[in-house]
């Protein structure tokens, strides 16, 4: 199928490559600056906060990420419809996005922050995530060490390309995403009531 | 048959993670709640960090990420110590390590984040988070430190191997329906509380 948004930005992109670039390191700082706003004010650069939702005691961090993805999943789909937008989807592999994801939480339990949050940690003045940062860049290495291998072994394991959730249950986009809406905030209505924090 | 393959492995990677956790719940001690939350709602913020996505497709064309920011540093160090050695990597033949989009936007965050709690009034300036002394006890900054600094290292690989991480992953990828995505993200949250549970047992 061809991706309508796709055309459209390609074509604009084209047009101004000079200004699209010096744009985009702007863009990158001020969209970063809220990034960090945002985290630190929705309470995630706290190590309680973080460490209090794997213990299951504090709610905040599911909040704020249902919301996140609900008001961004409507915002992008219908940015797309009208081509405005390109979709950045990630491959699906099965093998590694079960094992790279359970060694992911292991390092979410131990350090209590995660690689934006840490960012916003350290902003606020928790110094310790210093020392995170410091085993995040020393573990991305490690990673690139073994890359080569893991290439051929471990990330082909259920290779699926750039699966999505209606492609792959066979309705259609229209369809399931305001379903999928519904079903999100009736996960978030259900913490509202259900949770302290 | 096969369309089930998926769903049969990831319940089985549940249970074998739900095991330690179900056994240690009932003897958490310390209670995250104790301490001040957040200080806006946080759907308030979700829902702007949502929009703020909207944001960075349009004006950027670029997904909100942060751990691909630690890959570029460590490549960019890598380069410095052993070049030829850094470039030769599979990983950073397909990522050369530049400072890109999200490498501006992570050290912003930093700043954003130093607004946030300025403006706030919520400044730390703290080496332990005070749950964790609750639970490690006063001082224990050593330990503090080997243990972010092995779960950061175990953190990165893991987001590596994943393609992704809590951001680029559990916001992002999960907004555009990306079904590795929901996997990944749901599994970060499996392995973290079972984890969790084990360290905050007492």
């Amino acid at each position: 199928m061809v991706d309508p948004g796709k055309i459209v930005r390609t074509s604009n992109v084209a047009d101004r490559p000079a200004v699209e670039k010096g744009g985009r390191i702007l863009s990158a700082l001020i969209f970063g600056l809220c990034f960090g706003f945002l985290l630190q004010k929705g309470g995630v650069g706290k190590y309680h906060v973080l460490i209090g939702q794997l213990l299951l005691q504090d709610f905040t961090v599911v909040k704020v990420m249902l919301t996140a993805i609900v008001v961004g999943m409507i915002g992008i789909f219908t940015l797309h419809r009208f081509a405005q937008v390109n979709l950045h989807i990630k491959p699906t592999r099965i093998g590694s996005n079960i094992i790279g994801g359970l060694i992911f939480g292991a390092g979410f339990a131990l350090i209590g922050y995660c690689p934006g949050t840490v960012a916003a940690a350290l902003g606020q003045g928790n110094y310790d995530g210093l020392f995170a940062m410091a085993g995040l860049v020393i573990g991305s290495f490690v990673y690139a060490e073994f890359s080569k291998t893991l290439k051929a072994t471990v990330e082909k394991w259920g290779d699926k390309g750039k699966l999505m959730l209606p492609e792959a249950l066979h309705i259609s986009r229209a369809v399931f995403i305001p379903f999928f809406v519904l079903l999100l905030v009736g996960v978030l209505v259900g913490l509202a009531r259900f949770t302290v924090r | 048959m096969k369309r089930f393959r998926p769903i049969a492995l990831l319940g089985t990677a549940c249970i074998a993670a739900l095991m330690p956790v179900s056994m240690s719940a009932a003897e958490i001690v310390v209670d995250a709640r104790q301490y001040p939350g957040p200080a806006w709602s946080p759907y308030l913020v979700g829902a702007l960090l949502g929009v703020l996505s909207w944001l960075t497709f349009y004006f950027s064309d670029k997904p909100i990420g942060a751990s691909s920011f630690y890959a570029t540093l460590a490549g960019m160090i890598g380069k410095l110590v052993a070049k030829k050695h850094t470039e030769s990597l599979a990983y950073y033949k397909t990522n050369p390590p530049v400072a890109d989009w999200e490498f501006a936007f992570v050290i912003a965050a930093v700043g954003g984040a130093f607004i946030a709690a300025f403006s706030g009034g919520e400044l730390t300036g703290q080496w332990l988070p005070p749950m964790w002394e609750a639970r490690f006890g006063e001082g224990t900054l050593g330990l503090r430190a080997a243990v972010a600094i092995f779960g950061g290292m175990s953190m990165a690989f893991g987001a590596r191997l994943a393609g992704g991480c809590t951001s680029g992953h559990g916001i992002s990828g999960t907004l555009q329906l990306s079904v590795g995505s929901w996997i990944a993200v749901v599994c970060f949250f499996i392995g973290g509380i079972a984890v969790a549970m084990l360290l905050f047992a007492q």
